[in-house]
């Protein structure tokens, strides 16, 4: 058995939060530079400004966008740990709160009815998972909300099979245009269960863009979903062009005979996503 | 590229066709859902506005703290879908223009058109680029509201790009 304490898996959330805000991941670099080559006019403008505004924030020390998000944290916590100290949830949460006022980061939490802002950003919404071993892996994903509330979750019937899949994922995408900051990057979460499959959606947004899934049937579908979403001309920032999404990621499980449920999660093209195993 | 100030001339604004990109400077306000909420409630109960609304620019925007030494932080555009419901109001009544990110209404458009004034798009995403352009800010109303509050802010060479003109062209519509 291994003792961790709480603390640390705060401090380790207030270093990946103080980074994320500010950071692009490499693979989101990589394809909206590859974006950027391939498109001109109010499009092209709009990619030359993303690249010139990461440089900006990280020569600045500023966040990359002022929607700092929802912090999002999935912990893969080994049965082997042994966690001592603070209750988690509120070491997580603490982690969360130094980091967004030390980074100077936008609150975003609020109320959902009387939308008073809860002031520090948190509660953190935290997934926490029993792995084997004994080691803690920590992912950390800010999520804005322009594009988390174009995202939509649709029970299909087993008949409607890869055919309604894609076109749920594409329609979904069309049906948010200009709205979420295309060129956006898509979490497919396909199976398990109502809530089961919107998780799997956010997990797929985890994976590096350009990565494709293990189980060639899944991976081919994950790039027939791009293709058709790029054929939407929607483009940057919804000028139209050919980058409407950077890539597509599925994630599936096992489900019920009688159902197929389907989540799609929509990324802006602002992908922050840092990890850390403890 | 085209660098245009506020306030904007009617000569100007007809100038301005959907897909220019433009260099903006001037004075703008901040405004999001929850501070459209409450000066809808100071219009409806007849008191008055916490800025002149004759002319002025309105940005959909919550900008980040600012960080010591700095004016502001991070302040890219939000979804300027959701303040659909808000904006022929406020145009009729004399607004000036919109900065936002996305397409709007086609009630947005026509508002545009009627009054004879523009929606700009600002590169959604591009935060730390905007925060840098605020040269002054100063809260104007609702600082309970934190970054949803209203903002007077001074701003130089914003990048935007003509989103819908005064024509009601669009940059969305490409069919």
């Amino acid at each position: 058995m291994r003792v961790v304490n709480t603390r640390q898996i705060s401090d380790c959330i207030y270093r990946l939060a103080l980074k994320a805000g500010r950071t692009l991941t490499n693979s989101c670099r990589a394809a909206l530079e590859n974006a950027a080559q391939q498109e001109t006019g109010a499009a092209g403008f709009a990619l030359s400004a993303l690249l010139e505004n990461a440089d900006c924030a990280a020569r600045e020390n500023m966040p990359i966008c002022q929607d700092t998000g929802m912090a999002v944290i999935m912990l893969e916590i080994g049965q082997g740990v042994y966690l001592e100290g603070a209750p988690l949830a509120q070491a997580v949460d603490d982690g969360v709160r130094r980091a967004y006022a030390d980074g100077y980061f936008r609150k975003s939490i609020c109320d959902p009815l009387t939308r008073k802002n809860t002031g520090d950003n948190t509660p953190a919404h935290l997934h926490t998972e029993i792995v084997e071993g004994d080691k803690i892996s920590v992912s950390f994903l800010p999520k804005g909300f322009g594009s988390e509330n174009m995202s939509a979750l649709k029970m299909l019937t087993p008949a409607e099979g890869e055919e309604g899949i894609v076109s749920f994922i594409s329609e979904t995408v069309k049906k948010a245009g200009s709205r979420p900051c295309p060129p956006v990057y898509v979490g497919v979460g396909i199976g398990g269960s109502f809530d089961g499959c919107a998780l799997l959606a956010k997990k797929a947004l985890l994976r590096e863009v350009g990565s494709r899934n293990p189980r060639a049937d899944v991976a081919k579908l994950e790039e027939r979903a791009l293709r058709e979403i790029n054929s939407l001309n929607i483009g940057a920032q919804g000028f139209g062009g050919k980058v409407t999404a950077l890539g597509v990621s599925c994630e599936v499980a096992p489900t019920h005979i009688a159902g197929l449920p389907v989540a799609v999660n929509i990324q802006c093209h602002c992908i922050r996503c840092e990890k850390e195993v403890l | 590229m085209k660098k245009i100030t506020l306030p904007l001339s009617p000569t100007e604004i007809e100038r301005l066709h959907a897909g220019d990109a433009v260099l903006l400077s001037g004075k703008i306000y901040t405004a999001r859902d929850c501070a459209h909420k409450r000066i809808f409630a100071l219009l409806d109960e007849g008191n008055p506005l916490p800025f002149p609304l004759e002319n002025a620019v309105i940005y959909y925007a919550g900008p980040c703290p600012a960080p010591e030494g700095k004016v502001c932080g991070s302040c890219g555009p939000t979804t300027s879908a959701r303040m659909n419901s808000f904006a022929p109001r406020l145009l009729d009544l004399g607004l000036g223009g919109m900065i936002g990110k996305g397409e709007m209404s086609a009630e947005t458009v026509d508002a545009l058109k009627r009054n004879k004034k523009v929606y700009f798009a600002a590169i959604g995403g591009a935060g730390a680029t905007y925060g840098n352009a605020v040269k002054r800010m100063k809260c104007v109303a609702f600082p309970d509201l934190l970054s949803e509050a209203v903002y007077e802010m001074e701003v130089e060479n914003f990048p935007l790009v003509v989103a819908i003109d005064s024509f009601g062209k669009s940059v969305y519509e490409r069919n």
